[in-house]
């Protein structure tokens, strides 16, 4: 609770001071949002040429993008900034936080807080929501409801990965690239329905790191999908039980990131 | 959240050693109280504090070689409330690892630490309401944002009351010269302004002990001046207990009853100033320049260490008064100029080293 009253104020004070420079801040805003849209540009262009992708038509592949994009959207506004503690432990700027009375990972977190993210969210609201209205779905309200609940626990999964990433930066410095390859790249493959990937990948991303749980489970159930690996049918639902068990390791890894800390010289 | 339960859990089960203000914690006031109550006057408390680091370094091009390097090495003090102590040793002593201990930024290897009662390491964000830590060498305030907006923050974080944080930044304002740079971004401040900045910072939830890395570091002369005399009276009016690091002697001089010496890890020395002196036999140094050259002046109770030109170097005991050795150089000598030169703390710990053989 400390933990998320401090990540409050550190947020509220960036906002603020985001909010100094308005016209700054929309201008940041809608670029932000055109540069996260082009790539579905792209999606759109290659489906002038091709009718379907994987077996998937456009509308269908929308869904997946627009899922995919505002669960790690919303990870990315709330704990976008912890890729960078690979340059605090290195010149040992993060002892001033560990002095202060907020756990450590919320300063990590709320540090430079920047709004602008919103952008990425609205665009992937976007897209779902053409999407929603395009595809050929029976909305029943269970469906319906499934939508938000896997886009809020994508969001889990992903921050998870964040903060595992994060404390993985505890022990190799500067490896804030891997976590991107994860957060980013997971989120470029996440855009793409799983039959146009190896078995192998999909086994990966659904046991080992359960990105898969992000849209591909959910999201294959509403599209009335069959799911590649034949899980059960309750795993749709999976997504915000996953996203708690994976947040357990994730943690403890941090934990284990901040006993480990060893500070520089002076 | 959960992690401070199971901190507090953490606590009771391993401290066996019989503090008695540890047995029975339920909250935060109940374990203040009995914390101030409990521990008498003792503030600061070590008993064989260890810290050792794993450096591996690459000695092919996949094999590595993993050493261990003891920065601190069974060291055992405490410090009473309202003391102010300097904590002083070459480079790479182990001061500042000793200072991260006791604010919990590092775990020790072993041994026994407590600070206000509360093992730092295992409940960093409780302690955090209790000590105040400035880094030299580094700023807590935000970079990019107003003074004013940095200590607004601190307010909130730290949850000070009203009154409180009104009557603290009142005074810090006053006494450090303040109050033209509450609107000014952190960046844009000199690092003198800055350092008392980031003093006035450590010091908005009434700390009852300040820890300060080489706050003096970088300072010139009327900086370093304002940072000694705030100091100084924060403790006579709060009774606020200081630790500081330096390589500035006068720093010590001017601020502490008690200094603590550390090299390689372990304390050499643990007493007065005064005391220091006569262990190392410290010299100070007078350096005249003549009007011409001249030979080695040769004066009782002094030796010339150095001739250069019309320049000389006079070395005579620290604990002696420059006073009549000048007026005695001016007497004989044709003076244009001079200067005393203070021993630096490297000096003095090495004639200390020497003397003890």
């Amino acid at each position: 609770m400390e933990g998320l009253r401090g990540y409050g104020l550190i947020v509220g004070m960036w906002i603020r001071a985001t909010m100094a420079y308005r016209t700054s801040f929309f201008l940041m805003l809608v670029g932000n949002a055109t540069i996260s849209g082009l790539d579905f540009v792209g999606i759109f262009i290659m489906f002038r040429h091709v009718d379907a992708l994987g077996g998937f038509s456009l509308p269908e592949i929308a869904l997946l993008y627009g899922t995919s994009t505002v669960s790690l959207g919303l990870a990315d506004l709330l704990l976008g900034n912890t890729d960078r503690i690979g340059a605090r432990v290195r010149d040992g700027s993060l002892d001033t936080m560990l002095v202060r009375p907020v756990p450590v990972l919320a300063q990590v977190a709320a540090d430079r807080f920047a709004l602008r993210r919103l952008g990425r969210i609205v665009q992937g609201l976007a897209v779902t929501g053409w999407a929603v209205a395009a595809v050929d779905v029976d909305w029943t309200a269970g469906r319906v409801l499934l939508l938000p609940v896997a886009m809020v626990a994508g969001a889990a999964i992903f921050a998870a990965v964040m903060v595992a990433g994060a404390a993985f930066q505890f022990v190799a410095g500067d490896a804030a690239e891997v976590q991107n390859s994860f957060t980013y790249g997971g989120n470029t493959m996440l855009q793409y329905p799983p039959t146009i990937f190896t078995r192998e990948l999909v086994r990966g991303v659904t046991f080992v790191i359960p990105l898969a749980f992000v849209n591909w489970v959910p999201v294959l159930h509403v599209l009335g999908r069959p799911e590649p690996l034949g899980l059960p049918g309750w795993a749709a639902y999976a997504s915000p039980l996953v996203a708690c068990v994976v947040l357990v390791p994730a943690s403890l890894a941090w934990r284990a990131g901040i006993r480990s800390y060893r500070s520089t010289g002076s | 959240m959960g992690m401070d339960v199971d901190d507090v859990d953490d606590v009771r089960g391993v401290d066996d050693v019989g503090d008695v203000s540890d047995v029975g914690v339920v909250d935060d006031v109940g374990a203040d109280e009995m914390g101030r109550g409990g521990g008498g006057d003792v503030l600061i408390e070590l008993d064989g504090v260890r810290k050792v680091f794993d450096v591996r370094r690459r000695t092919g091009l996949l094999r590595r070689e993993k050493r261990q390097v003891k920065a601190v090495d069974g060291i055992s003090f405490t410090v009473a409330r309202g003391e102010v102590v300097g904590y002083i040793g070459p480079n790479g002593a182990g001061k500042s690892t000793t200072i991260k201990m006791l604010t919990g930024i590092l775990t020790p290897s072993g041994g026994r630490l407590r600070v206000a009662g509360i093992d730092p390491a295992r409940e960093r964000t409780r302690l955090a309401h209790r000590i105040g830590v400035v880094f030299g060498q580094r700023t807590t305030l935000w970079w990019d944002l107003p003074l004013k907006d940095s200590y607004g923050l601190m307010r909130r974080m730290y949850r000070i009351p009203d009154d409180r944080y009104r009557r603290n930044l009142g005074r810090c304002v006053e006494q450090l010269d303040l109050g033209d740079l509450l609107d000014v971004p952190v960046r844009q401040l000199s690092l003198g302004q800055r350092m008392r900045g980031d003093i006035a910072a450590a010091l908005l939830h009434d700390p009852e002990v300040l820890y300060l890395d080489e706050p003096t570091i970088g300072l010139d002369v009327v900086s370093k001046a304002k940072v000694r005399g705030f100091l100084r009276e924060l403790n006579a009016e709060l009774g606020t207990t200081v630790l500081l690091t330096t390589h500035d002697l006068q720093d010590i001089e001017q601020l502490c009853e008690r200094v603590m010496v550390i090299d390689h890890g372990r304390l050499m020395y643990d007493g007065p100033l005064g005391g220091l002196h006569t262990v190392g036999e410290g010299e100070r140094t007078l350096v005249v320049d003549l009007e011409t050259e001249h030979p080695p002046i040769d004066l009782p109770g002094t030796r010339t260490v150095k001739v250069e030109g019309p320049r000389q170097w006079l070395a005579f005991p620290a604990a002696e008064s420059a006073a009549p050795l000048v007026a005695a150089v001016a007497e004989r000598y044709p003076l244009l100029d001079l200067s005393v030169r203070e021993p630096d703390i490297e000096d003095v710990i090495a004639r200390m080293y020497a003397g003890r053989g």
